[in-house]
């Protein structure tokens, strides 16, 4: 028997499981019961149906969102029909006398034009019509009309005047909130399109100093390099799309190398060692290169002897795990936790902090760059790019076999 | 059977898997190889890969012990576990690859951009991970006392622990290699010992009676049944019986049993002479053992045959284990070609279960009456060839099992591992992962040591049943179905995968025992597939203000090869 209820239990597990995500998801505040007054519980209701009726809100004032708050404002009010509008349209109509739609909106076109409240009564050729009179509050952000919300009742109300008005007070802030949503949203947007990656003046004018010297001595090499460099700039200057796959940003590391080598020669070694299962992870376009690019900077520092730059890219879970790590100067902990703060501007350009404020723009603040360093022990920096983001699309494919 | 080779055999493949696994790519390389070092994984590579984790315990020795019970009607199971690939090529492998999703959960929020649905989809994959990694666990616990006469438990113990110290040190960096290598592994495995057993079969005189019923001993044998047992006589049969036989003791007793109907009782050792017919056995139950889902077959073999084709074939793209791999492949047409390849290396694999349990029936029929059919793959070498080359080959054969275990067992702890650390265990880095995978692993292994034995085959069938009907729809109607809803998705995946889940559980905890109702749930899917889509359709449908705002993009990102995708986006 014992082996029947180990069964039920190991039957059921998965079952409360499920039940206790759902719960979590459907969980509601829980009902005050003997909590405080009448009042207060009253109080806190009214508060309580308030919050419910937000979200919808802060999605900006369309048909949907005013279908889902209706029911809430309407219950706020107590009235026997709500409305809400836009300039245009009833969007939604709650509650009885929907007939009188049309005729609502003709009588909204002073209060639309002048953002002054209304009240009026309705006509009606139906006896037992419960919806008599009207009020109209409007829906203001910034001074401008965005709607209104009317609020029908059987005979005029001095009350309902005060609490429409306020009912529409607090759901023109919703809308303002969402307005600020929506311009945040944007700004984010733009300050992606900002950071984005530049490669720095220096490294075009180094590169082209590099080629230049190999010109007549060697012009087969100069042409091999004009070709890496036509192919760096061609990957850095592309327009389309803000993501990459690691395996295109790893081509482009490459070239970057080949440059830097054929300007430093022997003193630069690089190994790499690349899990093949996390090249098509998708990442920000040239967030790679920039941290390449002040390894080198690093590693070549203040000395005269060989700088080694290791590069790793490592499957872990759900998750690619890139390492890229020199043996060079290093860095005073204290000097770069200034510079990630942008408390100080470094010397040579914007790299690090760039990186790290597109990677938290992306996937969140938990996934920013992970520097280790110390002064003259080196510096080891990783990032955790996650294979799937929603909204993370590399653009185009990988360069084929 | 001597463990003297067999149980180096198995601690040589665990080793191997855990080398592999942690050194794999550990060559590093210079600038100058630099096309080497990021070459993206080959169709084939990642093919072999996926057939490796698709290869489990339940394909390893579950197969050729099913037909060995109960003949060539099982042969729908390698068939219906190939075939599943077919579906996932045709419907969904390239478009779920461009999807970007790297897990099931993943494409559910890609599609929908809902978290619920999202959530959803999580919890089933832990609850099809779970079914899954069960019969793996009790697999390795019955090869294990085979081989060495170890208790139950332990095997399932060994493959626990192994998987999850290295899934939890991440130690399975170069995934794609420790698996492809263990398709090899286990293809070798089989391959080469059903070569010796074919030849041996034919110097025998290839008797062809395999399939004639009923199965008669060879020689003189000696059985000692596992657990009590209904014999069922068609004709009367004389053996010598230390043990009870009909409430009665003997011992050493020559017994005349007439026709009909005979209980013996667990312990009892049965001597049949050459040439007795083996006799049909009826586990007579009791609340321990569950009662296996293909007696039902027997009672209703069509309807148990359309549950098993549908479960299989439309259960594989819902694996969680299988789907990741997918991520590997740098493109859509490259994730369809791999899928190809796959069609190929698992169709080769599979023509070898089946010799095993067709050898089976003709030298080790007395496993039906001790129960242990999931053996028969390991017994047959030394059945058959005997000595040490039959001791080496069994060896081969059960380092091969082991490979099995392990490869399955890490996939899908990764998989459910990965699910519990990022939707349900707050998220806060490597720590919260280590956890995941204790857990991942803790339940399926403390219900395969408290839970009565299912045939590993059919444990598996189960999880296929449940997959095929939550991601089944999902998938499909997610991937070709404009109109599909956050609200009508999760609500198929309830309603289909939940009601699957809920006849498997009353499988497993043996109710209610036998007639149509067992039937129903025994093989649910063949009514709880349409249930989800028609759930999925009809909900979506009633909810049309729900469709994502983005579903036309998306659906044009999943179709659209990706060479065009820029020019969509700009």
């Amino acid at each position: 028997m014992s082996g029947f209820l180990a069964g039920l239990c190991v039957a059921v597990l998965p079952v409360l499981a499920l039940g206790v995500w759902l719960g979590r998801r459907t969980a509601r505040p829980q009902s005050l019961g003997g909590l405080g007054t009448p009042v207060e519980h009253a109080t806190f209701e009214t508060l309580h149906t308030a919050t419910l009726a937000a979200p919808p809100l802060r999605a900006g004032l369309t048909e949907e969102t005013a279908r889902k708050s209706a029911r809430k404002l309407r219950s706020l009010l107590g009235t026997d029909a709500l409305c809400l509008t836009d300039r245009k349209q009833v969007l939604v109509w709650d509650g009885d006398g929907a007939h009188h739609r049309t005729e609502i909106m003709e009588r909204l076109a002073g209060p639309l034009e002048t953002g002054r409240g209304e009240a009026f009564q309705l006509t009606c050729d139906l006896l037992d019509c419960p919806v008599r009179w009207a009020v109209v509050a409007p829906l203001t952000v910034d001074d401008r009309v965005h709607g209104a919300l009317v609020a029908c009742a059987p005979r005029e109300s001095a009350v309902l005047v005060r609490a429409a008005g306020e009912v529409a007070r607090w759901v023109s802030v919703q809308l303002e909130l969402a307005d600020l949503d929506q311009s945040r949203t944007r700004l984010i947007e733009a300050e992606i399109k900002a950071l984005r990656a530049q490669i720095s003046p220096h490294f075009i004018f180094n590169s082209l100093a590099v080629i230049a010297s190999f010109v007549r001595t060697d012009p087969e090499r100069a042409r091999e390099l004009l070709l890496e460099f036509a192919d760096f700039t061609r990957y850095s200057f592309r327009r389309h799309g803000d993501f990459t796959t690691l395996a295109d940003e790893l081509h482009a590391i490459d070239h970057y190398l080949a440059l830097v080598r054929a300007r430093f020669g022997d003193r630069l070694s690089v190994t790499l060692q690349i899990a093949p299962e996390v090249l098509p992870v998708a990442l920000p376009f040239l967030c790679l290169q920039p941290l390449v690019e002040n390894a080198v900077k690093h590693g070549l520092e203040g000395k005269a002897d060989k700088c080694h730059i290791q590069i790793t890219a490592q499957d872990a879970g759900a998750e690619a795990l890139v390492v890229i790590e020199d043996d060079g100067a290093g860095m005073d902990p204290g000097l770069l936790r200034r510079i990630l703060a942008r408390e100080v501007s470094p010397s040579g350009g914007i790299g690090l902090s760039n990186v790290d404020d597109r990677l938290r723009q992306v996937y969140g603040d938990d996934h920013g760059l992970v520097i280790e360093t110390a002064t003259g022990a080196g510096m080891k920096i990783t990032v955790r790019l996650p294979k799937y983001q929603p909204g993370v699309h590399s653009a185009g494919r990988l360069i084929p076999e | 059977m001597n463990s003297h080779y067999a149980v180096p055999a198995v601690a040589l493949v665990v080793i191997a898997t855990v080398l592999v696994g942690a050194f794999g790519l550990r060559i590093s390389r210079t600038t100058s190889d630099f096309y080497v070092a990021s070459r993206t994984v080959g169709p084939r590579l990642n093919a072999a890969a996926i057939s490796g984790e698709y290869l489990s315990a339940a394909s390893f020795l579950g197969i050729a012990g099913l037909v060995l019970v109960q003949g060539p009607d099982m042969l729908w199971y390698p068939v219906g576990y190939t075939a599943g690939y077919l579906v996932l090529l045709l419907f969904v492998a390239a478009p779920l690859r461009r999807s970007g999703a790297y897990t099931l959960p993943d494409f559910a929020e890609a599609r929908l951009a809902s978290q619920a649905v999202r959530r959803l989809a999580g919890a089933f994959v832990v609850g099809v991970g779970w079914l899954y990694l069960l019969p793996q666990l009790q697999g390795a616990g019955l090869t294990l006392t085979v081989l060495t006469g170890a208790p139950d438990w332990l095997g399932g113990v060994i493959v626990a622990v192994v998987v999850t110290a290295t899934v939890a040190a991440g130690g399975m960096r170069s995934i794609t290699f420790v698996q492809a290598f263990q398709y090899w592994l286990k293809l070798t495995a089989l391959l080469v010992p059903a070569l010796f057993l074919v030849l041996a079969w034919q110097s025998d005189g290839a008797p062809r009676h395999a399939f004639d019923e009923p199965a008669t001993f060879r020689e003189q044998r000696v059985v000692r049944v596992g657990d009590s047992i209904d014999l069922k006589l068609d004709r009367p049969l004389t053996v010598t019986v230390t043990g009870t036989v009909d409430g009665r003791t003997h011992t050493g007793t020559r017994l005349d049993l007439p026709a009909g109907t005979h209980r013996v009782e667990r312990g009892t050792r049965l001597t049949f002479a050459e040439g007795a017919a083996v006799p049909e056995a009826q586990r007579s139950g009791g609340g321990d053992l569950s009662p296996a889902p293909a007696e039902s077959g027997e009672e209703r073999p069509l309807y148990a045959t359309y549950g098993l084709i549908l479960a299989t074939f439309l259960g594989t793209m819902g694996l969680p284990h299988v789907v990741v791999r997918f991520y590997t492949s740098p493109h859509g047409v490259a994730a369809r070609r791999t899928t190809v390849a796959v069609l190929g290396l698992i169709g080769a694999f599979y023509l070898l279960p089946p010799v095993y349990g067709a050898l089976g029936r003709i030298y080790a029929p007395e496993l039906t009456l001790t129960g242990d059919t999931d053996a028969a793959v390991l017994l047959l070498p030394d059945r058959i060839i005997g000595g040490v080359g039959g001791d080496l080959l069994g060896a081969l054969v059960a380092g091969g099992a082991f490979a099995a275990f392990l490869s399955t067992a890490s996939g899908l702890t990764m998989a459910v591992a990965g699910v519990l650390t990022q939707d349900v265990l707050p998220a806060r880095g490597v720590r919260h992962f280590r956890l995941g995978t204790v857990l991942a692993m803790a339940m399926p292994l403390a219900a395969s040591v408290l839970v009565g034995s299912l045939p590993v085959a059919d444990a598996v069938g189960l999880a296929f049943a449940v997959s095929a009907s939550s991601f089944c729809p999902l998938l499909v109607l997610g991937i070709w179905w404009r109109r599909l809803t956050p609200p009508g998705a999760a609500a198929g995946m309830l309603v289909g995968g939940g009601s699957a889940l809920l006849a498997v559980a009353a499988t497993m905890t043996g109710y209610p025992g036998e007639g149509t109702l067992h039937a129903l749930l025994a093989w649910p899917a063949l009514w709880s597939v349409p249930l989800g889509f028609l759930t999925m359709i009809l909900v979506s449908l009633a909810t049309p203000g729900r469709v994502p705002p983005g579903t036309a993009a998306v659906l044009a990102r999943f179709h659209l090869p990706e060479e065009l995708r820029t020019e969509v986006s700009a």
